[in-house]
């Protein structure tokens, strides 16, 4: 019986042998993809036995980490003014994972960012837990608190984005409705999971964030790009004669395109461009849109930032004119209806690059990221995306925000402050209110401050609503909580 | 065969020659087997600070009190063994403490996490370390009781037809108990529950079927080794001879059926084969029962929804709806890597059952691979030093027992270690001596008593002077197959 003993222990070596093999292809081959596997929770729980870093903005507290006592759990996410900041940071959710800056920066967050990679040396060497670094964030938190404010306590929908023109920093960008990140943070896993299914089943996704992924219809605050590719072919200056019809007929077509409220442009035929400009009329941006072509008012878009991929750090949805077939769909693509959508972000980006001399820079969420002793590990440069427009042109344009925002209403104006602005009140279905829109830079000789608003389905004025009534208010609110300090 | 059992090679161990002997010629290795406990101890005790302090940082005074209440439990089975069974394999012991003593390590370590767990989420729990603790001093009980009242193994041979017996209705009885007695948990009907106490039959049953086996198989080993017909080059058996194979194979289907208990029908299904094996030295009867095994399995797969659902979670444990226990098994050792996370600086409770079924894993993930082969390595030392019982003894029902013991440890581990690492379909099985369970743990040490038993009489010294009028008939049969003319 000795021979088949010794095979029976052959097998059984063979058996411990498959085991290890198989063990080592688990643990050592196969481990870092098995590691990174969405449902693995380990991975979540070493990122909670650490501080997580800060999320700050012009030295305000915006995201933290407390020490919660629990043994898995060692650290709570907490937010500051979680609505309204959420847009910019995100959630941070063990269950859900994460967005917005949270996600973006989270290497540097947990602490795992080649950056510091020398801290967590030193902590080794000391004996010190691995802790996170901090991210600074552009945003003006009186801006971002107004620009909240204007949008969630009149309890409309809609979003504000506004933006440094001479460097891309993104001052404010809020989102309404919103919601409280800390709902997501909390270390019950039912809270959590009620907080999200409550949160995804609301009415108007308030976990969208409006200024960077919902696409709008611009209206007539297309014609700003309309007039700058009119502008670029030279046929075209401030003074340049347009047609004041109050309806004109859409080429190939027995539809009519009419300005709003069926008015003429002015008193004459023919009005100069600024007025056209100024008095938003929809006939003659139509057939100016008409004249210069499908190919240049791409081009002209495209400088602005139309169909770019933007990161701020977190992806801008792109902007596009959408298909143009003929010569009809091209008259109401210039004047911002059809098929033409745009973010609050680019609408931003289209006013700050007039604002900066017609140079359009990158905009950005990130100041710079800092050491747990908040030393800087990195600080954002601006970055430019390029020349959309020359600089006289841009200066042209410019000119003409300010004689539109004589025409844009009165409510909220601020007093010693020139404003150049555009309004736009974009239809988007039979029955639907209008989007408002205004977007602007102020002071417009010295501009500090660019700023796109749009609030949806009317706000609260309904059928008639324009974007002078709804949105103009809420940029002018922010513009002076930038400019003056108030709220 | 004999021969093999003195080991000549090795030099004499200091200090355990003081152990009276009747043949001063034959060393006890006794002092081995102490030097080896402590040096357990001490690695269990480690074990255990370093739980500590990764949970608590602060270990407390108290840690060395458990150790030494490890090597005192773990003492006086050695002073059994030093009276009972002195000629006994020395490593045997230590190793099995080792297990033990990590096994009861990870399960503290496990209720530490599921405390916490607990603490957050508000429900209840119940610590499985202070039971295992009891299960491992009554384990140590029956272990040194086998050892002080079988004097010879050879005297169970007489009770073969009783074990086996015994044995069935013992592996059958969960089947067809009521539920009230009998629950079914997590999908198997294993259990027996009294008041409340609970045991798996199936643990004991297999010591009774490995009793009954080798018994039987030794006395009728003639019959198994006539040659049938010669086909394809291979001696097939007689269609009749096949009935005990049958019967084996019938039972384990009726395992699966009834108890829906994948692991346990597999395990005496091989048990069962490799002894007939090892009895008749003909490889065909392990080709006959793959094929039996290869039929079953054909046959029970599209009738069996659990079987196809193992199946699938095997084949995709991170897609597969039901393989959540395997991801998490697979996420844990991922993460736990070469080095693993460091006793207690793991998240071991998110796998369900980390302290029984899964209990590998928990080692994988904190003490990584590294941890987990000295484990694998451990029961392949327990069980090849098993094998080298067989090897040495000098009976045939000796050699054919302590062979079955070994392998049947041997394979519990490759099925339960392959299971919950992916290697094979996940069956629920207990990993010896290392897992949280009574049952398992008691049937173990019972398993290990009869191999040091057996293994005792191997090395002890021949007395000439003894008369044997009462040899067993077992024995006899032995000495008549040596003798045999070929």
């Amino acid at each position: 019986m000795n021979k088949p003993l010794r095979r029976v222990a052959t097998a059984m070596m063979a058996m411990i042998v498959l085991l290890l093999a198989n063990a080592t292809y688990v643990q050592v081959i196969r481990a870092d993809e098995l590691r990174s596997q969405p449902g693995n929770k380990r991975t979540l729980y070493a990122e909670y036995s650490t501080p997580r870093g800060q999320l700050i903005a012009d030295g305000k507290l915006i995201a933290g980490s407390e020490p919660t006592g629990d043994k898995q759990f060692k650290y709570k996410r907490v937010y500051s003014d979680g609505p309204v900041y959420a847009p910019a940071t995100g959630y941070y959710s063990f269950i859900y994972g994460s967005s917005g800056v949270e996600n973006a920066e989270r290497e540097v967050l947990n602490g795992n960012a080649d950056s510091l990679a020398l801290n967590r040396l030193r902590g080794m060497l000391t004996g010190r837990d691995k802790q996170g670094g901090n991210v600074e964030l552009t945003l003006d938190p009186r801006m971002q608190r107004t620009a909240y404010q204007q949008l969630a306590d009149d309890g409309v929908r809609g979003s504000v984005v506004a933006l440094n023109p001479s460097n891309g920093e993104i001052l404010a960008m809020a989102s309404s409705p919103s919601y409280d990140p800390n709902r997501l943070a909390t270390l019950s896993s039912e809270k959590q999971q009620q907080a999200w299914e409550e949160l995804s089943d609301a009415p108007h996704d308030p976990m969208i964030n409006r200024a960077t992924s919902t696409l709008y219809p611009p209206g007539s605050t297309f014609k700003l790009i309309t007039a700058a590719a009119a502008l670029e072919t030279g046929d075209y200056d401030y003074d340049t004669p347009v047609t004041a019809a109050s309806s004109i007929e859409l080429p190939n077509s027995d539809a009519t395109l009419p300005n709003y409220g069926n008015s003429t442009c002015g008193s004459m035929p023919t009005a100069p461009l600024w007025e056209a400009m100024a008095r938003s009329c929809n006939t003659a941006f139509a057939e100016i849109a008409g004249d210069v072509g499908e190919e240049k008012l791409r081009e002209t878009a495209r400088e602005f930032g139309f169909g770019q991929k933007i990161n701020i750090p977190m992806s801008v949805a792109p902007s596009s004119l959408g298909e143009i077939e003929g010569p009809a769909p091209l008259y109401q693509t210039g004047i911002g209806q059809r098929d033409v959508r745009m973010t609050p972000m680019q609408n931003a980006m289209v006013a700050a690059a007039i604002a900066n001399d017609g140079e359009l820079m990158k905009p950005h969420l990130v100041s710079k990221t800092l050491a747990p002793d908040m030393s800087v590990l990195e600080r954002t440069e601006p970055e430019r995306m390029g020349q959309a427009v020359p600089e006289d042109i841009s200066h042209t344009i410019r000119d003409m925000m300010v004689k539109a925002e004589q025409y844009a209403g009165d409510e909220g104006k601020i007093t010693g402050v020139q404003i150049a602005s555009k309004t736009g009140t974009a239809q988007h279905g039979e029955g639907k209110d209008p989007h408002g829109w205004y977007v602007a830079f102020a002071p417009a000789e010295n501009p500090k401050i660019a700023v796109a608003a749009v609030v949806e389905d009317g706000g609260n004025v309904g059928a008639n609503a324009t974007g002078s009534k709804i949105a103009a208010p809420v940029a002018r609110a922010v513009i002076r909580a930038g400019l003056q300090g108030g709220g | 065969m004999a021969s093999t059992a003195t080991d000549p090679g090795k030099p004499r161990p200091p200090g355990t020659g003081s152990q009276e002997s009747s043949a001063p010629s034959q060393p006890t290795r006794r002092g081995v087997e102490l030097v080896m406990l402590a040096f357990a101890a001490v690695i269990v005790t480690s074990a255990l600070t370093l739980v500590s302090i990764n949970q608590n940082s602060q270990p407390t005074t108290q840690i060395l009190y458990y150790g030494l209440a490890f090597l005192a439990l773990f003492g006086l089975a050695h002073l059994a063994v030093r009276r009972w069974a002195p000629y006994s394999d020395p490593l045997l012991l230590p190793l099995v403490a080792f297990l033990n003593g990590i096994g009861l390590v990870l399960i503290h370590r496990v209720d530490l996490g599921n405390a916490a767990e607990a603490a957050r989420t508000g429900r209840t729990f119940n610590a499985a370390a202070p039971s295992q603790v009891i299960y491992t001093a009554l384990g140590l009980v029956l272990f040194v009781l086998l050892l002080a009242f079988i004097s010879d193994h050879r005297s169970l041979a007489k009770y073969a037809y009783t074990c086996g017996l015994t044995g069935l209705v013992a592996l059958a009885l969960p089947a067809v108990l009521p539920s009230v007695i009998a629950p079914s948990i997590n999908g198997a009907k294993l259990w027996i529950r009294l008041g409340p106490l609970s045991f798996q039959p199936a643990e004991f049953a297999k010591i009774l079927l490995l009793v009954f086996f080798a018994a039987f198989l030794v006395s009728k080993r003639e019959l198994f080794t006539t040659a049938g017909r010669r086909f394809l080059g291979i001696d097939f058996p007689r269609a009749r001879d096949l009935a005990p194979v049958l019967v084996a194979w019938a039972a384990s289907i009726g395992i699966v059926v009834l108890e829906r208990d994948l692991g346990t029908s597999l395990l005496f299904f091989g048990i069962v084969l490799v002894m007939i094996y090892i009895a008749t030295e003909r490889a065909v009867w392990i080709m006959i029962g793959l094929s039996l095994f290869a039929f079953g399995c054909a046959l029970a797969y599209p009738l069996f929804n659990h079987l196809q659902q193992r199946v699938d979670v095997w084949l995709n444990p991170l897609t597969s709806e039901s393989g959540y226990q395997l991801r998490k098994a697979l996420f844990g050792m991922a993460t736990g890597g070469i080095g693993g996370s460091g006793l207690g600086g793991g998240y071991p409770s998110i796998v369900p059952y980390a302290e029984s079924d899964f209990i590998l894993i928990t080692a994988a993930e904190e003490l990584g691979l590294l941890g987990l082969a000295v484990l694998l390595l451990v029961y392949m030392l327990v069980t090849t030093r098993g094998l080298r019982v067989a090897l040495a003894a000098r009976d045939s029902f000796g050699k054919l027992l302590a062979g079955g013991v070994s392998f049947a440890v041997a394979l519990q581990v490759f099925v339960v270690a392959g299971g919950v690492t992916g290697l094979i379909p996940l069956t629920g099985l207990t990993t010896p001596f290392l897992a949280a369970g009574g049952s398992s743990l008691v049937g173990n040490y019972m398993l290990v008593a009869l191999l040091m038993r057996i293994s005792d009489s191997t090395r002890r010294p021949q007395q000439p002077s003894k008369p044997r009028p009462q040899q067993p008939p077992i024995a006899e049969a032995h000495t008549e197959l040596v003798e045999r003319p070929r």
